[in-house]
């Protein structure tokens, strides 16, 4: 891979982590590991760890897959490997 | 008109417009046949995609599963969903770049071996048979339950329509009939929905109603049912984890990989004309997936608590409300006309144990002494989880013309998930088998022939499984997810990310990853689910011997396992050619996209 492609792809790494970490972070940490200290807060009658891992996880994951989407089209043109 | 007649008329327009789809999206080309010409527009895509993904389980089975497990059931939500993130960000948008008609065609292009794409063409086999059995038989519940006609006049119904649109138009046909799928099934499920939140929360949005207060009062819904369920014995809803914490994540992780590592699903991204469109295209499904899935726990959680209330009038109202008393339960004589109805399908039964004459529904394994001291002998009214959703326009009182929409949303969601897998294994035998092992000197036109037969052939051969459902047939979550996060998704995922994995280590680490993964199911359910064959004895004869994890959950374990073994074993192995390495290199950027066909570049 030339330098560009190197540049590229490492940002592309960089993204998908940061994306990662918040899919667990919402999903596998609010959702199940703290769901339970997370329940003795309430979000109008949600327990808030519940609310997280039946309603608030697939909100956010719908979230993310744009703000993935969007953010990898800047890199494309950012590093010019972008379709025509 | 009765509810007979208005199922029949509302099931018939629907398949008419099925039929009307068929007749104008015909394929031409493979391309298609396999990729719907490769210019679906991504948020029809997504659609399509929603409708690709949401099965008869999904749609009938999915909020009964929470119902009964409460917090627990979470794991299919987020694991269903959590998935696509997964898709979107590692699979989809490279394997779109890559441009060609299969996943085991990539598979084998990218690890330079027959082999390699040869083990991928079994495991999509398999998961993809497996799964379709539950939609056939899907087809034929509720053709049987709500149409009155026997299960296999429903299949081959069903089969009918299926070849109608599958056979003529491919995945030309598929995509826009899913697509009108998706409409009819997404209204069927959230109307009843929007009624029940009404009644019970005064909210219309169920996703908000099971947050809110119940009607008139000021008690939230999940305190009244945690309250309701927990003075039955039941754990509490909102805090009973399956099994253990550990076992609730790698089950959730299983099922986020297997989600993303299934072909059928990955397909679908094959249609759409840019790496780019790939990207929003899977956040599109989402959005779509993404009105269903969070209606499900409502649906849940409403449908449970108007359950508990039809049997102990009074328990959610009554704030003095004394379930031990003697005439807190309804008599089984008085017992609405809906339980009545399901009795007949045996999806509901009574048995009265202590010959009060009365309804007891509690969890009888509970050591609480109230239950023996008032008289109580054991549960009394066996409740089949599909109910949930099945009756649940009755439970709520919902006109007849709502209770015919469920009908035609099972079968758009059984039969479009159908359509989806048809397609599947039609194209790994037609291309991956026939063209690409057998027959390489074979004409397009020959191609697309050979296509059309193999998915003719297919759905004969689901219609016959889904008539006569082999004993694994019950193991779709087992069998399917597990073997697409155990082999599939891994090796997708190091043909792309890693520049180095070889192709010893790619059928290596497939292999590991299987192999682990179906010992540890087949150890607890038998060998392909024959009863009898099960061997934990081997393993110290303990269920879930391995750290409490049950073989559902397992396939996250196989694809550790996957990626250990094919890492160990690339060390150990010759490197990579360097047209393979430039071949990651080039699939990796979107330039240059073309538009999906099935020639072999290298």
């Amino acid at each position: 891979m030339d330098d560009k492609g190197v540049a590229y792809w490492k940002d592309v790494i960089g993204l998908i982590r940061n994306i990662l970490i918040v899919w667990f972070l919402v999903s596998y940490g609010a959702g199940i590991l703290f769901a339970p200290a997370l329940n003795s807060i309430n979000l109008g009658g949600y327990p808030l760890g519940f609310w997280f891992s039946q309603q608030g996880s697939m909100y956010v994951f719908i979230a993310l897959i744009f703000i993935y989407a969007k953010l990898m089209g800047k890199l494309d043109e950012k590093h010019d490997v972008h379709e025509d | 008109m009765d509810l007979q007649t208005i199922t029949y008329v509302v099931v018939g327009l629907t398949f008419a417009l099925y039929i009307g789809i068929a007749i104008w999206a015909r394929a031409g080309s493979t391309s298609e046949f396999y990729v719907a010409g490769g210019g679906v527009h991504p948020v029809l895509n997504g659609m399509a995609t929603g409708a690709d993904w949401m099965s008869a389980a999904s749609f009938i089975s999915m909020a009964g599963l929470i119902a009964a497990f409460g917090y627990g059931g979470s794991l299919f939500l987020m694991g269903w969903t959590g998935g696509y993130v997964l898709l979107a960000m590692l699979l989809a948008p490279y394997l779109r770049k890559f441009g060609k008609f299969t996943v085991p065609q990539f598979v084998g292009d990218r690890f330079y071996s027959k082999g390699a794409s040869t083990v991928a063409v079994i495991c999509l086999l398999v998961a993809s048979t497996t799964y379709i059995i539950g939609q056939m038989t899907g087809v034929g519940v509720a053709f049987s339950r709500f149409l009155g006609v026997s299960n296999a006049t429903g299949i081959f119904i069903g089969m009918g329509i299926v070849f109608m649109y599958a056979v003529f138009g491919g995945m030309k046909g598929i995509t826009y009939t899913q697509v009108a799928q998706y409409c009819v099934l997404i209204l069927a499920y959230t109307v009843p929905a929007v009624f029940i939140s009404l009644n019970l929360t005064g909210n219309p949005l169920p996703q908000l109603g099971l947050g809110s207060d119940m009607a008139g009062t000021d008690v939230a819904l999940l305190t009244k049912l945690d309250q309701v369920v927990t003075d039955l014995g039941f754990s509490q809803y909102t805090t009973n984890v399956r099994g253990s914490v550990l076992n609730q994540f790698v089950y959730t992780l299983s099922l986020m990989i297997g989600t993303a590592g299934l072909p059928h699903v990955i397909i679908r991204f094959f249609t759409v004309p840019k790496v780019k469109d790939a990207r929003y295209s899977a956040g599109w499904a989402l959005v779509f997936i993404g009105i269903l899935y969070p209606t499900a726990p409502a649906v849940a959680a409403m449908a449970n608590l108007n359950l508990h209330a039809t049997v102990n009038p009074g328990i959610v109202q009554d704030a003095n409300f004394d379930l031990m008393a003697p005439d807190a339960q309804i008599k089984y004589d008085e017992r609405p006309a809906w339980m009545n109805r399901w009795e007949v399908t045996g999806l509901l039964k009574f048995v009265d144990k202590n010959g009060d004459g009365r309804i007891q529904y509690y969890n009888d394994k509970s050591t609480d002494p109230k239950f023996a001291a008032a008289g109580w002998k054991g549960n009394e009214l066996t409740v089949n989880r599909d109910i949930m959703v099945l009756a649940n326009p009755e439970i709520a009182q919902l006109p007849n013309w709502v209770i015919a929409l469920v009908a035609a949303g099972g079968l758009a969601a059984a039969l479009s998930t159908a359509a989806g897998l048809l397609l599947a294994i039609s194209s790994a035998i037609s291309h991956d088998l026939l063209k690409d092992m057998w027959m390489p000197d074979l004409s397009e036109k020959g191609e697309l022939m050979a296509g059309k037969i193999a998915m003719a052939c297919a759905i004969v051969g689901a219609g016959y499984l889904g008539l006569n459902p082999p004993d694994f047939a019950a193991g779709t979550v087992a069998i399917a997810f597990g073997l697409a996060a155990s082999s599939l998704f891994p090796c997708l995922m190091m043909g792309i990310f890693s520049k180095t994995m070889n192709k010893e280590g790619a059928i290596a680490g497939m292999l590991a990853g299987l192999g682990i993964t179906m010992l540890y199911v087949f150890a607890h359910k038998g060998i392909l689910f024959i009863k009898g064959t099960e061997f934990l004895g081997l393993f110290g004869g303990k269920a879930n011997f391995f750290l409490g994890i049950e073989p559902n959950a397992f396939g996250a374990i196989g694809a550790i396992v996957n990626f250990a073994v094919a890492f160990a074993v690339k060390n150990m192995t010759t490197p990579v050619p360097e047209h393979i390495a430039q071949m990651v290199e080039d699939v990796r950027v979107p330039r240059g996209a073309k538009a999906v066909d099935g020639t072999h570049a290298h």
